[in-house]
């Protein structure tokens, strides 16, 4: 059943190092131009999984299909993709010319051509100012597009980015993660790119694939893996979430703590014991009388700049304190103290319920 | 849809070659290292006839209280003289690190002096100093030169660069947060010197006290030249090899003197690593505050090292040129002539041609097969076993692995029997002899690459080896001219290595001076030991030329 319409697809891929399994049972399809990340903790294989489309890791079992054509069993060199590391990889003794022109000098293109290409693309990353220099002279966001520019010259037809903007400070991070969106926004060139920051796969992907543990936990665009996460490890995993334990009761309603919630779908059993996950914006704090209001004891409170974390001591979640965040426009939030018993309700439409294990 | 051919798995066209290199090596290494030391312990366990005979050779060597006793003689002389060479060195290496005197970089320069001289001219000097008609022969008491007193004091005049090396290193690694700290919980000088620079620099001095162990314990030339009738068991192994024609014992002793090198070796191998856990990364450099009473000491004491190796160099050259010593103190250049050795100046430029050889040749080698080690994807365990083999030259002393070579190479049914007595098996010996040092300082410069470039490179289609001649060879260019200055001045002044496997055409300069002095041309042997520091000078000298020009040709993006 493969997808037709697919350019990457990755069938039942596995790896493994020794008795470590990096990528269990992986199948995938990427569409033309799509942008997509590989999003999970260190270790999940998403790299694994990067490095085996381009061939820098060899598969122990499985198929890579890229433009209708097996290439799982070709090497790197035989491969169409052009790659950007974390590190950026610049040759040191090249200038930015000499790096960019790196790949087309080999093809056997003439010197204008050559010239030719390069300039077109320093200018399209911004840097045409800088051709003679050397990667040692420009910062690291620089360094980071004149690698990106030279993954692109000879090209092809996919680009691989392994956690390419995790070297640089958080403010040029946001920034180049726009203009890495601008740039596949221009060029439509199908993007694979492998990140550890949720905040960063959220704002710059078309899809992402959260992986753990060698697998892929789940897959869809930003908005819906945040808002439908599938399970507790990418409810968790995908920005903040407070953990409810409870049993069914029936469709509409879940026992916790000896009460009764309501909670607006669910397919489980009645009897299943589950987990409730809340987003922490999604926990109000306003005043308010219902089944799913209950009180708790503010025992800490961050000011995170644009609103409150505050953090509260309540019976349904005997473990740790549940988490709600409230906006600072809020005369109310200013007004919270430590020691404060507060009521929260959580809003049965945006409750995700999953099954218990044990 | 999918054209379902099945592709069979192909590697990389580099990764090939890679492979093929491995095996190359591995294969070099085993001919050129572990078969003939495996000749040369087969040999001890074989009578004259070639017949086996257990360990009957060691009963034979632990019977002989003569040839036992050399065992002693080579422990005493190394441990004296580590010791003393230990403390000399520590306490020029802080007065060049840790203080604020002036002049460092002459007082650098200078102790560095020795490693451009074969380690026998400090022996010539020595005689010419405290010998028989020596200046200053009152001045031992009546005790003889020629003996341990003159190894131990050569020993120490050659092996001083060596230690001082290790220990620099070791005190410049010194973490300027502590000396701070000790400063503000108001420790004095000489606390904080005890408690922070000594243990700072423990696995320096441990180090050490292994590598000037091993040099002195290995050691050919100067018990040869000084050493009189203080037998040691690098000069056993000589007699019996060349002056009683008794192979079988010299590979006994040979393994007598192979052991404990391996020893010292293992042991320096493990408190290096547990150095490198010993360094932070947020270390910050020391810089010492000037300390009137501490400084002035301490460049007197340089200045009168400065003037000890002046003297040694001075007499050694002052001997070559004098008629005949002590009676007739006019000058001459007829001590270059060579005469008595009846080769003239061939020797030399057999020495200069090997040099280059080895040292070319040897760069090359080690160079590619420290990257391969390091940056091949596949084959670790090949590559791991490579870069095992690859460290134990270090331990095996020259005297030996020559031996080792007569043994093996000079076998009939040996395919490669060709190269005995030829430049190409002094060559080879040089090379495999010095591996060790180089191929450390090539994986330690090949390891600051960043490991993607390979990725990279096979990303934009180009093969691996033209990124090697585009990017990696510019880069870590200023470690390749260190590898070959090294590999020429050793191959210059090298004795032990070569001792057994020169021919009548090939002799060396290092092994004409030797000559020289056993047939009492001591002036001639100091002309000789000379001529090799001055080529080492002058190649050194133009060393230093090109690779000022070239490396401002393909370091600029360094300096920027």
């Amino acid at each position: 059943m493969e997808n037709v319409n697919s350019y990457l697809s990755i069938r039942n891929l596995n790896k493994s190092f020794g008795k470590f399994l990096a990528l269990d049972d992986v199948s995938i399809d990427i569409s033309p131009g799509e942008f997509v990340c590989f999003l999970g903790p260190s270790g999940c294989g998403k790299t694994t999984l990067l490095r085996c489309i381009a061939g820098l890791e060899v598969q122990s079992s499985g198929t890579i299909i890229q433009n209708s054509e097996i290439i799982s069993d070709l090497p790197t060199s035989q491969r169409d993709f052009g790659i950007v590391f974390q590190s950026y990889a610049l040759f040191p003794n090249l200038s930015c010319f000499h790096n960019i022109a790196y790949g087309l000098e080999n093809l056997g293109w003439e010197k204008q051509e050559v010239t030719k290409r390069v300039d077109e693309l320093l200018s399209l990353v911004g840097l045409s100012d800088h051709s003679a220099k050397y990667p040692s002279q420009l910062s690291g966001g620089e360094q980071q597009r004149i690698a990106l520019a030279r993954a692109i010259a000879t090209s092809p037809n996919l680009l691989l980015l392994d956690e390419p903007l995790s070297a640089l400070d958080a403010k040029v991070r946001v920034h180049l993660r726009q203009e890495l969106k601008n740039f596949h926004r221009r060029l439509g060139l199908t993007t694979v790119m492998v990140t550890h920051d949720q905040e960063e796969a959220l704002s710059i992907a078309d899809r992402i694939f959260v992986m753990d543990s060698g697998k892929i936990m789940q897959s869809g665009t930003p908005e819906d893996i945040y808002a439908n996460s599938s399970n507790p490890f990418v409810a968790n995993f995908i920005g903040m979430t407070n953990f409810i334990e409870g049993q069914v009761l029936d469709e509409g309603s879940i026992k916790v703590d000896n009460r009764e919630i309501a909670i607006n779908s669910h397919s489980y059993k009645k009897g299943t014991k589950v987990i409730i996950a809340a987003r922490p914006e999604y926990v109000q704090l306003a005043e308010k009388n219902s089944n799913n209001t209950f009180v708790g004891r503010v025992v800490d409170v961050e000011f995170l700049g644009s609103f409150l974390r505050i953090h509260l001591e309540t019976s349904i979640m005997p473990d740790q304190p549940l988490i709600a965040d409230k906006p600072m426009i809020d005369n109310f939030s200013k007004s919270i103290a430590i020691g404060d018993n507060l009521s929260f309700t959580l809003s049965p439409n945006h409750l995700n319920v999953y099954e218990r294990d044990n | 849809m999918f054209s379902l051919k099945p592709k069979s798995l192909t590697a990389d066209k580099s990764d090939k070659l890679g492979r093929i290199l491995v095996f190359v090596y591995l294969a070099m290494f085993f001919c050129f290292l572990v078969l003939p030391l495996f000749a040369l312990m087969s040999k001890s366990t074989q009578n004259a006839e070639g017949v086996f005979v257990g360990l009957e050779n060691f009963a034979l060597y632990l019977k002989d209280p003569t040839l036992f006793k050399s065992f002693f003689h080579s422990l005493f002389v190394a441990f004296v003289s580590t010791i003393i060479v230990v403390c000399l060195g520590f306490l020029y290496a802080f007065a060049l690190q840790c203080t604020c005197i002036p002049f460092k970089g002459l007082f650098r320069v200078v102790s560095l002096i020795p490693l451009l001289s074969p380690s026998i001219l400090a022996a010539i000097a020595l005689v010419y100093w405290f010998g028989n008609q020596g200046v200053f022969k009152e001045m031992l008491l009546g005790h003889s030169i020629y003996g341990p007193i003159g190894i131990i004091m050569a020993s120490v005049y050659w092996t001083f660069p060596h230690a001082l090396m290790i220990l620099s290193t070791s005190l410049s690694l010194s973490d300027a947060r502590l000396y701070e700290a000790s400063d503000a919980l108001k420790a004095s000088k000489l606390r904080t010197f005890f408690t922070v620079t000594i243990p700072g620099a423990k696995y320096g001095i441990i180090s050490t006290t292994f590598v000037v162990f091993i040099l002195v314990f290995t050691d050919f030339g100067v018990p040869k030249v000084i050493g009189g009738n203080y037998n040691v068991l690098a000069t056993d192994i000589y007699r019996e090899v060349v002056g009683m024609q008794n192979f079988q014992m010299g590979a006994v002793i040979s393994i007598v003197l192979l052991i404990p090198a391996l020893l010292a070796f293992a042991l320096d191998q493990f408190s290096r690593k547990r150095q490198a856990s010993q360094l932070t990364s947020r270390a910050v450099v020391y810089v010492p505050k000037p300390h009137r009473l501490r400084d002035n000491l301490l460049l007197c004491y340089c200045l009168f090292i400065t003037v000890l190796v002046l003297l040694m160099l001075g007499m050694a050259q002052f001997g070559a040129l004098v008629k005949f010593w002590p009676y007739n103190l006019s000058l001459t250049l007829d001590h270059y002539n060579f005469e008595v050795a009846g080769l003239g100046w061939d020797s030399f430029f057999n020495s200069v041609r090997m040099s280059i050889y080895a040292a070319f040749f040897g760069t090359v080698i080690i160079f590619i097969g420290s990257y391969l080690i390091e940056k091949m994807r596949a084959d670790k365990t090949l590559r791991d076993a490579l870069q095992m083999i690859a460290l134990m030259p270090m331990a095996i002393p020259g005297i030996v692995l020559g031996l080792a070579y007569i043994f093996f190479f000079n076998m009939k049914e040996n395919p490669l029997n060709f190269i005995y007595a030829t430049m190409i098996i002094l060559v080879i010996n040089t090379i495999v002899h010095f591996y060790t040092v180089s191929h450390l300082s090539a994986i330690t410069a090949i390891k600051k690459l960043d490991s993607e470039f390979e990725s990279v490179s096979l990303s934009l289609k180009v093969p691996i080896y033209k990124m090697f001649f585009r990017v990696t060879l510019p880069v870590c260019l200023p470690t390749v001219f260190d590898i070959f200055i090294y590999l020429f001045c050793n191959a210059m002044t090298t004795v032990s290595g070569v001792i057994f496997l020169y021919s009548y055409d090939t002799t060396l300069a290092s092994v004409s001076s030797i000559h020289l002095d056993e047939q009492g041309d001591v002036a001639g042997a100091a002309a000789m030991a000379m001529l090799i520091v001055y080529i080492s000078f002058l190649v050194r000298g133009i060393h230093t030329i090109i690779s000022t020009f070239l490396l401002k040709r393909t370091q600029a993006w360094r300096n920027i």
